[in-house]
This record gives C-alpha cells, sequence and structure tokens, in this order.
C-alpha cells in the first residue's frame, strides 16, 4: 500500500512538468462602442479612464462616457481639432489635457481652453502625446516636444537645437517621478532628467537597419511609438517590435520569440515593471512577466479569440464569446481590473472575468 | 471686512496702508493695527476664528494674523495677485484667487504649502463659501479672452472642497466684471454684482441705453439656474455694484454701489416671485428694479465691502475713500453712525483724484465712472466703440493706466497729447455726456491717474537678471539684423519703436494692423510696462495673446521683423517681453 501510494506520486510530480499547464492569464468579457451606440467615430486613436468617466479620443471628436450615455465635445465646443489624438488626465485637478491635429485642449469642468502654435507657444500643433507632470504639461507634437507651466503661462521648447533629439517628430510621453521619456519617431527614446534638467538619448544599435544583430543589445528599433515608465522600467513601443529597459539592461520582444502578435506596435503600457499591454495592429496583448496572452477578433473569420503562450512557447486557445472591436488597437487604459481599448474601428471594455 | 465671531471686532482691510484695522464695533473706534504685505485686498477668518487670512496682492502672498495676539505668525507663498481668500470649514484648506494667473491656489495650511492650481476664470478675485462647506465660488474681475468683437463672457466657478476640484462654470452671458458674492444661511441663494458693458456699440449712446448695466447674478435653488436682475433704473444708475450682504432671515439683499455712494436694498422674495414670473430675460429692462429695489441708501465716498452683524440688525459700510465704516440699522435701512478708521485728514489732491476717479456723479444719470473700464485702476479686457464714427468704426482696446509719466500722448491714435486733454474734454464729450469736471477737479485727477504706480512684475527674477530664454528674447528684440546678417530697417527694429525707460518712443507708427474700419492706419506706439497682464493686443485688442501679434497679424514683418525666426525664439521673444 504504501509503495503504490509513493508510486502513484512519483508519476504526478513526473507528469506536470511534462503536459502544459495553460497559465491563469486575465479572462475578459468585452463590451464594444461604436457610432452605433454614442460614439462619434468609429476611429478612436486614444482612451482615457478618469474614475468613473472614460474620455474616448476620436477622429471626430471628444468623448466622455459618464452614467451610461456619451457626451461629445466638438470644435464648437472650442476644442482644438476634431481629431483626437492623446489624452491625459491631471489627477490633482480632474482637468483632461488633449492633443489633437489642431493644437492642445484644456476641459476644466466643461470649459475648452485651446492651444495652439498660433495663439500660444505651443510648438506644433500636431500634438501626439500629452503628459502631466505637476504643474507642467509635456506634449509629444510633429516638431519637438513643448512643456507648459501651468503656473506661470510659460513655454519651454525641446527640439534639435536643445536636446540630442536629432528627428523631431515626437510620439509619445511617459512620466515617472525622476524621469521624462519621449518616443520620438524615427529617432529613438528621449529621457529627460526631472532633477539635473539633462536629457539623453536612446538609440538602436543597429541604427536604421532592419536587423537585429545582437539581441537584446539597445533599443529594438529607432521608429518608437509609444513609452511607458513604471517602477523605474522603460518600455517601448515600436513598429519593429518591443523593449524592456531597466536602466541596465535592455530586453526586446518580437514575434518571432515572444508572444506578441505584431511587431507592429502602436503602444504598450505598463502595469508595473514586470506586466504590460501592448497595442498592435494585430491585436491586443498582454505580458505577465513570463507568458502572453492575446486577445482579438480572429483575422480570417473575425470570431472571438483569446491565446495564450507560456514560457516554452505552447499556445492554448482559449474559449471566449467576445473580443475587442478589431484587431487594428491604438492604446488601453486601466480601470481597476477592466480595460478600456481604443480600437480603429470602436471602443471596448474589457469586463474582466477572472 | 470681516467680523469676529463673537460680533465684536471688526477686522478692516486698508490697501493704502498695507494694514488691517482692528475696529471694536461697542465703542466704535479703531482698537488695533495689523502690520500686513503690499496692498491688501482679500480677508477671511478661520473657523474658530483664531487666525485671519490677508490677501496680500501685490506680494503673492498671505498673511496669517493671530487673533489673539494681532501680528503676522506666518507668510504663506500664493500665485499672480492675490485678491481673494477663504478657509475651508475644518480649517485645513485655504483657498486663494489669484487675479492675475486666473486660478485658485489650494494650500494645506499644516504645512504651508500649495498643493495645487485650480484654474478659474481671467481676474480670479473673489471666494465666497457655501454654509454647508462643501462648495467655494469664484468670481472675477475681467471677462474671459475671446473672440473678437463679441460679447463678454464670464464665469462663476464652482470648487468642490471635498475633492478640491472645479466641478462645474456658471456662464455669465455678455458680463465683465464679477465681484463679490453673498450666499443666504439657507444655501439657497447666491448673489453677485455684475457688470453688463455695452462695448459693441459705439459710447455715444450713453444717453439712449446704457454703457453699463449694473446688475446681480441671481443662481441657487431658489431661482434654478443663473438668472441676471439689474438694479439700476430708467433715468438713474446705480455704478460699480461690488458687494452684497443677505440678511439672515433671507428677507433683504444689501448691494453696494462704489460708483454711486448708495447701498441698494432689494426685497428677496419679491426679487425672487419676479424673477419667476417675467417673461424672458430681464437683464436688459430698467423697469424691472421697480418690482423688488425698496430702497437706496446714502453712504460715504465709494462704498465697498459690506458686512452684516450676526443677528442681521447692523449692516457695515466700508466708505473706502472716506476712511470710514458706516453703520446701517437694518430695520429702518438708515446710517445710525460712522466709525472713524483714521485716516490722514488732509485733503491732497491725490486723495481728491482718487474720489473723481471713483465716483459716477460726473456722468450722464450716474451712469459709470473712470474706474468702470479701469477697474481698480487697471483695465476692463475690453475694446470699445468710442466715438460716434459709426457702428463698428475705431475699436480700441482698454490699456493699463500704470505708470503713464512719459508715456504721452494717449489714446490710440495719439490724438491726446496730455491727460488733461484725455481726461477732460475728450471725457466729457465722448464718455460722459454732461458737463464734467472743472479745472480744480481735473487737476486732480490727472493727478491721481499721473501717480498711479506700476504692479510688480512677476516674470522678472529678483535682482533683475534675465533667464537665459529673456536672454535670448532681449537679443531678438535689440537686434539690428536679420538672421541672414542683413540689416534690419531702423523702423522695423522693435527697440526702435518700444524705446526708452518706457518702451514707446511716443511717436504714431503703421505697424499693419489698422483695419478697414480704422480711420487711420497709424497708432500711438504702446509703453510695454507690465505687458504680460494686458492682453489681448494691438490697437483693437484682435490679437488673444502675445504669440498672435506676430503669428497672424505680422504677414509682412511690417510690426518688426519675426518672420524669420523659429518658434522657440519667438517664445523667447516673449518671455523677455514679459519682463518689462
Amino acid at each position: 500500500m504504501k509503495s503504490r501510494l509513493w508510486f502513484a506520486l512519483m508519476i504526478i510530480w513526473i507528469a506536470v512538468p511534462l503536459s502544459a499547464v495553460t497559465p491563469d492569464m486575465p479572462r475578459f468579457r468585452w463590451e464594444n462602442f461604436t457610432t452605433a451606440n454614442g460614439l462619434p467615430d468609429n476611429h478612436v486613436f486614444n482612451v482615457l479612464v478618469d474614475g468613473k468617466r472614460i474620455w474616448a479620443a476620436t477622429e471626430n471628436g471628444l468623448a466622455v462616457f459618464e452614467d451610461g450615455k456619451w457626451r461629445v465635445f466638438t470644435t464648437a465646443d472650442g476644442l482644438a481639432h476634431r481629431a483626437v489624438l492623446s489624452l491625459a488626465l491631471d489627477k490633482r485637478t480632474g482637468d483632461v489635457w488633449a492633443g489633437t491635429m489642431g493644437g492642445l485642449s484644456r476641459i476644466s469642468a466643461g470649459r475648452i481652453d485651446t492651444f495652439n502654435q498660433l495663439n500660444s507657444g505651443l510648438s506644433n500643433d500636431v500634438v501626439y502625446g500629452v503628459a502631466v507632470q505637476g504643474d507642467y504639461i509635456w506634449t509629444a507634437t510633429a516638431a519637438g516636444a513643448s512643456r507648459y507651466n501651468t503656473r506661470t503661462g510659460q513655454w519651454s521648447l525641446f527640439n534639435e537645437r536643445n536636446t540630442p533629439m536629432y528627428e523631431i517628430w515626437t510620439y509619445g510621453i511617459s512620466v515617472g517621478p525622476d524621469k521624462v521619456y519621449y518616443a520620438v519617431w524615427g529617432g529613438g527614446v528621449l529621457e529627460y532628467d526631472i532633477a539635473t534638467e539633462r536629457w539623453k538619448d536612446y538609440n538602436d544599435p543597429d541604427g536604421e537597419n532592419e536587423i537585429v544583430l545582437f539581441r537584446d543589445q539597445g533599443l529594438i528599433h529607432e521608429i518608437t511609438t509609444s513609452v511607458s515608465y513604471v517602477d523605474k522600467i522603460l518600455w517601448v513601443a515600436t513598429y519593429f517590435g518591443d523593449s524592456r529597459y531597466d536602466g541596465r539592461n535592455w530586453h526586446n520582444f518580437l514575434t518571432k520569440d515572444s508572444g506578441l502578435p505584431s511587431n507592429f506596435t502602436n503602444q504598450v503600457k505598463a502595469v508595473d515593471a514586470n506586466r504590460a499591454w501592448f497595442s498592435t495592429d494585430k491585436g491586443l496583448a498582454f505580458y505577465d512577466g513570463t507568458n502572453w496572452a492575446v486577445y482579438r477578433p480572429n483575422l480570417k473569420t473575425g470570431a472571438p479569440e483569446m491565446y495564450v503562450r507560456d514560457a516554452e512557447g505552447n499556445i492554448t486557445s482559449m474559449a471566449t464569446e467576445t473580443a475587442p472591436a478589431h484587431n487594428y488597437v491604438l492604446a488601453v487604459d486601466f480601470q481597476g481590473d477592466d480595460i478600456w481599448v481604443a480600437t480603429a474601428k470602436g471602443l471596448s471594455h474589457g469586463i474582466r472575468q477572472k | 471686512m470681516v467680523l469676529s465671531l463673537d460680533g465684536r471686532w471688526l477686522y478692516v482691510m486698508c490697501e493704502a496702508s498695507d494694514e488691517v484695522r482692528v475696529v471694536d464695533t461697542q465703542t466704535k473706534s479703531v482698537a488695533r493695527t495689523v502690520a500686513v504685505g503690499h496692498m491688501p485686498r482679500g480677508i477671511a477668518l478661520s473657523p474658530e476664528g483664531t487666525q485671519l487670512f490677508v490677501a496680500n496682492s501685490w506680494d503673492d502672498t498671505v498673511s496669517v494674523v493671530d487673533t489673539a495676539q494681532l501680528k503676522v505668525v506666518r507668510t504663506l507663498a500664493t500665485g499672480f495677485e492675490p485678491n481673494g481668500v477663504m478657509v475651508d470649514r475644518q480649517g485645513k484648506t485655504l483657498y486663494v484667487a489669484n487675479r492675475l494667473s486666473n486660478d485658485v491656489s489650494v494650500i494645506d495650511l499644516q504645512s504651508g504649502q500649495e498643493t495645487k492650481r485650480l484654474l478659474a476664470g481671467r481676474g480670479a478675485s473673489y471666494l465666497a463659501l457655501t454654509p454647508d462647506g462643501k462648495l467655494l465660488y469664484c468670481t472675477h474681475a475681467y471677462p474671459k479672452i475671446g473672440a473678437h468683437r463679441t460679447p463678454p463672457e464670464s464665469e462663476v466657478t464652482v470648487i468642490d472642497t471635498q475633492r478640491q476640484e472645479v466641478i462645474e462654470r456658471k456662464a455669465l452671458h455678455n458680463v465683465a466684471g464679477v465681484f463679490h458674492i453673498a450666499l443666504s444661511a439657507d444655501g439657497k441663494l447666491g448673489v453677485a454684482p455684475q457688470l453688463r458693458p455695452k462695448n459693441l456699440i459705439p459710447l455715444a449712446h450713453v444717453e439712449h441705453g446704457w454703457v453699463f448695466g449694473d446688475s446681480l447674478a441671481v443662481f441657487g435653488d431658489d431661482v434654478g439656474g443663473v438668472v441676471q436682475v439689474p438694479i439700476d433704473e430708467l433715468e438713474r444708475y446705480f455704478a460699480m455694484p461690488f458687494a452684497a450682504a443677505i440678511t439672515p432671515d433671507k428677507r433683504k439683499l444689501y448691494v453696494s454701489s462704489s460708483g454711486s455712494e448708495a447701498i441698494t436694498v432689494i426685497d428677496i422674495p419679491k426679487m425672487i416671485g419676479y424673477v419667476k414670473t417675467a417673461h424672458g430675460p430681464i437683464a436688459n429692462d430698467l423697469s424691472a428694479s421697480a418690482n423688488y429695489v425698496v430702497g437706496r441708501i446714502p453712504v460715504g465716498r465709494n462704498p465697498k465691502g459690506l458686512v452684516l452683524s450676526r443677528d442681521g440688525t447692523r449692516l457695515f459700510v466700508a466708505n473706502r475713500l472716506d476712511d470710514s465704516i458706516g453703520v446701517i440699522d437694518t430695520a429702518n435701512d438708515v446710517v445710525v453712525s460712522s466709525i472713524d478708521l483714521g485716516g490722514r485728514k488732509d485733503m491732497t489732491s491725490l486723495r481728491r483724484g482718487e474720489r473723481i476717479f471713483y465716483t459716477a456723479r460726473f456722468a450722464f444719470q450716474g451712469q459709470f465712472s473712470c474706474a468702470n473700464c479701469h477697474i481698480d485702476a487697471t483695465f476692463d479686457g475690453l475694446q470699445w466703440d468710442l466715438e460716434p464714427d459709426g457702428f463698428g468704426v475705431d475699436i480700441v482696446d482698454n490699456r493699463s493706466i500704470e505708470d503713464l509719466s512719459g508715456t504721452e500722448p494717449f489714446k490710440w491714435n495719439g490724438g491726446n497729447p496730455n491727460l488733461a486733454t484725455e481726461c477732460g474734454p475728450r471725457t466729457e464729450k465722448y464718455f460722459y455726456r454732461s458737463q464734467s469736471y472743472n479745472s480744480g477737479e481735473l487737476a486732480d485727477l490727472v493727478s491721481y491717474v499721473m501717480a498711479l504706480p506700476l504692479r510688480p512684475n512677476r516674470y522678472r527674477l529678483a535682482g533683475g537678471e534675465l533667464t537665459p530664454a529673456q536672454e535670448r528674447g532681449k537679443a531678438i528684440f535689440e537686434r539690428t539684423k536679420y538672421k541672414n546678417g542683413k540689416p534690419i530697417p531702423q523702423a522695423k527694429q522693435c527697440a526702435y519703436c518700444h524705446s526708452g525707460p518706457k518702451y514707446t518712443n511716443q511717436k504714431l507708427s503703421d505697424v499693419g494692423s489698422g483695419k478697414p474700419t480704422d480711420r487711420s492706419p497709424l497708432v500711438d506706439v504702446p509703453q510695454l510696462t507690465d505687458v504680460a497682464y494686458s492682453a489681448p493686443y494691438l490697437h483693437d485688442g484682435s490679437a488673444k495673446s502675445m504669440e498672435e501679434i506676430w503669428t497672424i497679424f505680422n504677414p509682412h514683418d511690417t510690426h518688426g521683423v519675426t518672420n524669420d525666426l523659429q518658434k522657440d525664439e519667438l517664445n523667447d521673444l516673449i518671455e523677455y517681453l514679459r519682463t518689462l
């Protein structure tokens, strides 16, 4: 009897590593919003969670979802431009900042004040990114970075003349307690040290080559689209893969050696030092530090799809009845355990199931 | 003014002497004087009555006064030109309305640190806390900078004191200056005195309608929404309404008319009833006030602050230019006594001139005073159609009147060689439409205006040095060559026209900003001192910001050479101009 029990335990001990156990990754029920249920446009460039309110940056106005209804701000309300590209919340004041194709707007208790390159010190009207750092509003524009001091009204511009920014098409921003990072489209990553007020650049060691000579040698590519700086870890999205930088070492992610559904990444948004969400042109991906999960309509059939890739590369399809509105994902934001997803054909609310 | 919790002491700000005078309401005399910061303009009492908070508008500070010791025990930093101050019901957070930075500072009283700034309207100046302490209202001395030649717009900014966020902005259409808010004890009625300017039609129509409508923004559950209620009469005006007070039983509302030496008494139930039964807006109906105004109480010169005693039986009126407090018996609505604040008794030309500046008695039907357009001796943020030359012809932006010596001639067309001409025949003919000042009065007025000091510049570093951006801007301002090395013609150099200590050569110039509706493209070269605060810009106020002077209105380098500048260089130039 004793020997049979020991034999049975041995079998279990051997079998566990051999038979892949699907990692427990977040499961969602997806609810999608389009023009059919109140969005002003299905092209949603960005999304921002503001407590119970959800702000959607669309190609045809800024929409806010509150108490089950959408309210839309347009140029008639003072919005800088109908196409809204980026959003940031000043958590201290509750003001929302919106970067548009025609300037920067501040939405404060329903009032919209607009800054553009003609009426203010903003460097350029195309505002791809916006972020709040205390009393400063940082913007990523098509002509460099701008910083607005909300207390004094003063602007500081950063470009090729006063930073290592050799390409001025700034695309994304992430602010931490000590650093501000910029994704420069075609120019890698720029780092601003808040204490020293100095700039430093990070570039692809392979230059503009489309090949990676040495894995994890540095930033994966110069054409960066997004940065996310959380817990002193920098995550970078590019059109040719993604990177994670801990201050000493780079780790790069490509479809060939990770669970990324595509190297073409519009946004990376970190949860913490180890976990991040990737918005790609072939679906939404979550990385928990070891395993990957992908959420999307199936690329061929459009049927809802979720699959998990574990550390060994085993892929398991998960049963799901819903999916984000579209494969082409541009941005996400978090609402507790839920997630909101901006896609090319609608806004999606991922309601966490487990 | 603010009254102590026991009603014994009245704390009175004296902005010209940088003091708070403590008045004993029993003996009706000044008991103590407390020196505070420069130009105090806002005062509030802590919930326990142990501390006074005084906004020093030209120091950008709040003095914290211990009411037992009657001395300043702490000084807190604020935004630009703090004008209003209020402490929350818990005594933990101080709110300060900053007139020049257009925001409200939120200051943690334990640490003394400003934790954040909340966006208010232009010229944020006055704060009022609801009786339950949940909401804070902010009103504004200036209208927002809107589209050119459109009616002015202002707002009442509503702050949630728990979240410490702005949660609402009550729109005030066709309104410029809005002043002290009064709230009823039940919190269901709010009243803010306000100005409704008629700046889009020629001022010559003063005898046909108004230049300003003196009115109230009335809001709250009692009326629903915001209703604008006039206090003027058909042929008599009550200029520059400034403060309001509501009796504890909500029967009466008192409004000080600082330009008319009077307190207006309003029957609140009648006013609410009239508002509710009125067919459409009444803001422009000069006959309306007969339905709810039940009295006008003559008081001293330039009545501003109002405070009711705790039981509502006495109303204290700050007669600013008499240095006195009038005491009104609210049962009979008559002045029963006056408290001398101990100001100078000798009457100087400056003092006489100041009284003339702030009174509306010289204007047709007492409609307005100099101070209507030059609020607190500054400007009003409006553009005016001054002369009887047709609608929309020769529109002019109102200019600051600080530190005018050496900036002659006056008017945007330079037509007045000196201030006596500007304030005398011009005012009489175009503005007041009545017999104006005699020679002595005019001399006094000119003395006063010419002595108005320049307010502190907030963009200049202590010691006068410039930041790197300002230094670069200065070099652009003073440059004599294009970036390609060719010489810039003298008339196109910034520092040629904007020369001398006030940055004006005191001549006329055509900078290409003239409009088809202007009689001449030549404009007086304006001084640039404190130019940072006087938006909008250009002679007609068509440039909403300094940037627009060059990004929109200077396509051919007629207003200085700027088209060879990069955007950051233009920003540098503006950074320098802000220091002037």
